[in-house]
C-alpha cells in the first residue's frame, strides 16, 4: 500500500506535442482516483507512466517514498488492468492468475491458497482451467481485475476496464469495483472517458484535457463548482447549457434571461445552466422562453432539446460526433430536463423557470469560473 | 407432409453444394493442370530412372515404363557409397541450423520489432539489405572467416555461418510486430524479464511463424550445394547434396544409382512440405521472399 506522486510530469513526444503538461497530483494512500477526460487528453499516458511502460520527459512519479524513475515495471509493485484485458491467450485462467506470482517465486503452495482466494472472491472457480477465448467478455474482465488482486500490489492501475463491456455489465462491474475497493482499501488509478463512472466511482476525479488537469476534487465538488468552462461542459450529462451573455449595472442578460448577479462591473461572461436547472415551474425565478425541438421521455424525467434566445459558447469538451440540431438564426441550442408530470410536444414555446444559485458564470476570455457567493455547495 | 420432404431436400441441397465445393471446376484448371504435369515429369523421371538398369537409362529415346523394376539400386547405392553417413551428417547440420535459426532469430526478431534503440530503424535495414547480397559475393569472405575458425572439413563449417539469417530475423520481426503489444506489458508488469516475456509470452504465440522458419531452413539447409561443395573435403563429413555427385563422374554417370540416392535424399523433404504445407506457403506469402 502506498501514495502514488506525480510531480511536475511531462511527457512530450518527439518533442513536439504534449500528451502531459507539467502534471502535480498526489495520490494518497487507499484512494480511489478517477483520471477522466476526452480521449488524447494524457490520462492514459499518465497512467503509463506509473506502470513504467512510459518514461516522463521531465519530472518525477513516486510511488510512497521511492522516485521511479527508471525503475523498471516489474520492480514497481503495481498491477494493471487493460482495456482489452490483455489475458494470455495461451494459459488457462489459473495461470493466468498465476502468472505474476510466479515471475516472483511464489511458492506453489502459496500460489494455490491465493489464486483460491481471489477465484472464489470474483466467482472464477468454475473456469479456472478454461482459456481466454472460452470465457465470455465480463469473465475475462474478471479475470483480468483477478490477476491484479492476486498479486496483492501497493496500487491498482486500470485503463478503461470496463469499456469493453455491454452496458448492463458495465454498471454491474462498477458497483462490484466500488465494493472491492471499499473492501481492500488498495491505491486505485482509473482511467476512464466516461464521466459517469468518474462520478460514480471516484473519490477525488481529475479532469483532464490537452495533456493539463482542468480541475482535481471530489465528484461533486467538479460537478457544482467546475472551475472552467471546459470542467463545465465536460461533467455532467446532458451537458450543461453555455450562453453566451453580459454583465450590466449588477445583472446578467443572456438572451432574454435576466437575473442579478452582485457587483462585477461591466464584462463579458458565459452563461452555464445545468439542464435540470430550468424547470417549467417559474415561482418568480428568472425565466427563459424555450422552443421545443426533440422530447425523449425518461420515465421519471423527460429531457427536452430546443432553442432558446442568444447564442452558445463551446467548451472544448463537445465530442467530435455531436451533431447540433437544426437551430435558426439567432438562437442557442440548449437542453433542459425536469419531471414527467408535464409533457411536451415538439414546436412547443414554454416558458422555463431558472434558479440563479445554480447558475455558473465563466470569464468569457479565460474561461474560468467567476466567484459568486450565496452559490450551493459554494459558501 | 410437405414439411418433411422440404426438410430432406434442404438437407440434400446442402450434401450437394459440399460436394460442388470440392469439386468445383473452374477454367484455370486448364492452365494449372499442364503446368502442374510439367513440373512433376521431371519427379516421375527421377523415380522411373532409380528402378532401372544402367543399360535402360542410355537408351534413346528415353523410356518412361522400366521393363523390370531395379529395386536393388537402393541397395547397391547403400552398399556401394557411405550412405547412411551422409544422411546422419546432414540431419546433424540440418538440426543444428534450424535451431539456431529459432533461437537467434526470435532474438534479433523480437529486439527489432518492440526494443527501442538508438540505431534500430538503420541496423533493421541493413540486416534487410544482406537478402539483396547473392551468396557467391559473400562466399569467398565467409570461407576465409571460416577457415581463421579452424572449421574447414568439419561440420561446424556448415553449421556456424548459418545459425542466423536476415530471412528468419524479418519473418520473426513481422509476426511479432502484429502480437498485441498490452499482452508483453502486462507479462512486464506482472514480473517478467525481457526475456521472460519473449520465450513465456511471445514465442508461445508465435506457433505457426516459428514453424515456416523452421520448415524453410530446414529445405535451404538440406538442399544445400554450393557451400559444402567448398568447405567440405573429406567423403566422412559429407553432405547428402555432396555424397550424390559421387555418383556423377567425368566421364560417366551412374545415372540409375545416382537417382535412386536422389529419392532417397528427398524423402525427408517431401514428407516435410507434405506436413508443413501451410507454413511453407504462409512464409512465402506473408515475407513475399521466395522460399
Amino acid at each position: 500500500m502506498a501514495d502514488i506522486t506525480f510531480d511536475h510530469v511531462t511527457k512530450s513526444f518527439s518533442g513536439e506535442v504534449f500528451a502531459l503538461d507539467d502534471l502535480t497530483l498526489h495520490v494518497p494512500d487507499g484512494q480511489f482516483l478517477i483520471l477522466v477526460g476526452p480521449s488524447g487528453c494524457g490520462k492514459t499516458t499518465a497512467l503509463r507512466i506509473v506502470a513504467g511502460l512510459e518514461r516522463p520527459t521531465m519530472g518525477d512519479v513516486r510511488i510512497g517514498e521511492h522516485s521511479m524513475n527508471g525503475v523498471s515495471p516489474r520492480d514497481r509493485d503495481i498491477a494493471m488492468v487493460f482495456q482489452n484485458y490483455a489475458l494470455y491467450p495461451h494459459m488457462t485462467v489459473f495461470k493466468n492468475l498465476a502468472f505474476g506470482l510466479k515471475e516472483r517465486h511464489t511458492p506453489k503452495d502459496e500460489i494455490k491458497r491465493r489464486v483460491g482466494e481471489v477465484s472464489a472472491m470474483l466467482g472464477l472457480d468454475e473456469m479456472l482451467k478454461r482459456r481466454p477465448a472460452q470465457l465470455s467478455g465480463g469473465q475475462r474482465q474478471r479475470v483480468a481485475m483477478g490477476r491484479a488482486l492476486v498479486r496483492e500490489p501497493k496500487a491498482f492501475l486500470m485503463d478503461e476496464p470496463l469499456s469493453n463491456l455491454d452496458a448492463k455489465l458495465r454498471v454491474q462491474m462498477r458497483a462490484e469495483l466500488k465494493r472491492l475497493h471499499q473492501q481492500l482499501g488498495i491505491t486505485t488509478v482509473y482511467v476512464t472517458h466516461d464521466q459517469v463512472e468518474a462520478m460514480t466511482l471516484g473519490e477525488r476525479v481529475v479532469v483532464m484535457s490537452a495533456g493539463k488537469a482542468q480541475q482535481i476534487g471530489t465528484p461533486q465538488e467538479v460537478y457544482r463548482q467546475p472551475a472552467n468552462l471546459f470542467v463545465a461542459g465536460f461533467i455532467g450529462s446532458p451537458a450543461m447549457n453555455l450562453l453566451r451573455g453580459t454583465v450590466m449595472d449588477g445583472h446578467v442578460v443572456a438572451g432574454d434571461l435576466t437575473f442579478p448577479c452582485g457587483d462585477l462591473g461591466t464584462q463579458d461572461v458565459v452563461v452555464g445552466i445545468r439542464p435540470d436547472c430550468m424547470t417549467p415551474l417559474t415561482g418568480g425565478r428568472p425565466t427563459v422562453e424555450f422552443q421545443v425541438d426533440v422530447v425523449e421521455p425518461l420515465g421519471e424525467q423527460v429531457v427536452v432539446h430546443g432553442s432558446v434566445a442568444g447564442s452558445n459558447v463551446h467548451s472544448g469538451a463537445e465530442e467530435m460526433e455531436e451533431i447540433p440540431l437544426a437551430i435558426e438564426g439567432s438562437r442557442a441550442a440548449a437542453t433542459a430536463v425536469f419531471e414527467a408530470t408535464s409533457e411536451p410536444s415538439p414546436g412547443d414555446r414554454l416558458r422555463l423557470g431558472v434558479t440563479p444559485e445554480r447558475i455558473h458564470l465563466f470569464d468569457a476570455h479565460t474561461g474560468d469560473a467567476i466567484e459568486q457567493t450565496g452559490k450551493w455547495g459554494a459558501g | 407432409m410437405t414439411g418433411q420432404p422440404l426438410a430432406a431436400t434442404a438437407h440434400e441441397v446442402e450434401h450437394l453444394r459440399k460436394r460442388e465445393r470440392r469439386f468445383l471446376f473452374s477454367p484455370w484448371h486448364l492452365v494449372l493442370i499442364p503446368i502442374a504435369i510439367a513440373m512433376l515429369i521431371p519427379l516421375v523421371w527421377m523415380l522411373v530412372t532409380s528402378l532401372q538398369t544402367l543399360g535402360e537409362t542410355r537408351q534413346y529415346p528415353p523410356t518412361l515404363v522400366p521393363h523390370t523394376l531395379q529395386w536393388k539400386n537402393y541397395s547397391d547405392v547403400l552398399r556401394l557409397a557411405p550412405f547412411g553417413q551422409w544422411f546422419l551428417n546432414t540431419t546433424i547440420v540440418t538440426v543444428a541450423v534450424v535451431i539456431g535459426n529459432l533461437l537467434f532469430c526470435s532474438l534479433a526478431g523480437y529486439a527489432f520489432a518492440r526494443i527501442k534503440f538508438f540505431g534500430r530503424e538503420v541496423v533493421f535495414i541493413l540486416v534487410l539489405a544482406t537478402l539483396m547480397i547473392p551468396f557467391q559475393v559473400v562466399m569467398i569472405p565467409t570461407f576465409l572467416i571460416v577457415r581463421k575458425l579452424g572449421l574447414i572439413d568439419t561440420l561446424g563449417a556448415l553449421i556456424v555461418p548459418n545459425l542466423a539469417g536476415a530471412f528468419g530475423i524479418f519473418l520473426l520481426r513481422q509476426f511479432f510486430r502484429t502480437l498485441p503489444v498490452e499482452l508483453e506489458e502486462a507479462a512486464r508488469i506482472d514480473g517478467a524479464s525481457r526475456l521472460g516475456v519473449l520465450f513465456k509470452i511471445v514465442l508461445p504465440l508465435s506457433g505457426p511463424a516459428l514453424a515456416t522458419l523452421a520448415v524453410i531452413t530446414f529445405l535451404w539447409t538440406w538442399n544445400d550445394f554450393l557451400w559444402p561443395l567448398i568447405t567440405i573435403y573429406s567423403p566422412s563429413h559429407y553432405t547428402l547434396q555432396l555424397g550424390l555427385t559421387t555418383f556423377q563422374g567425368a566421364h560417366q554417370t551412374v545415372m540409375n544409382l545416382l537417382m535412386a540416392a536422389n529419392v532417397m535424399s528427398m524423402i525427408p523433404v517431401l514428407l516435410l512440405f507434405f506436413i508443413a504445407q501451410r507454413y511453407f506457403i504462409r512464409g512465402i506469402a506473408t515475407t513475399g521472399l521466395k522460399g
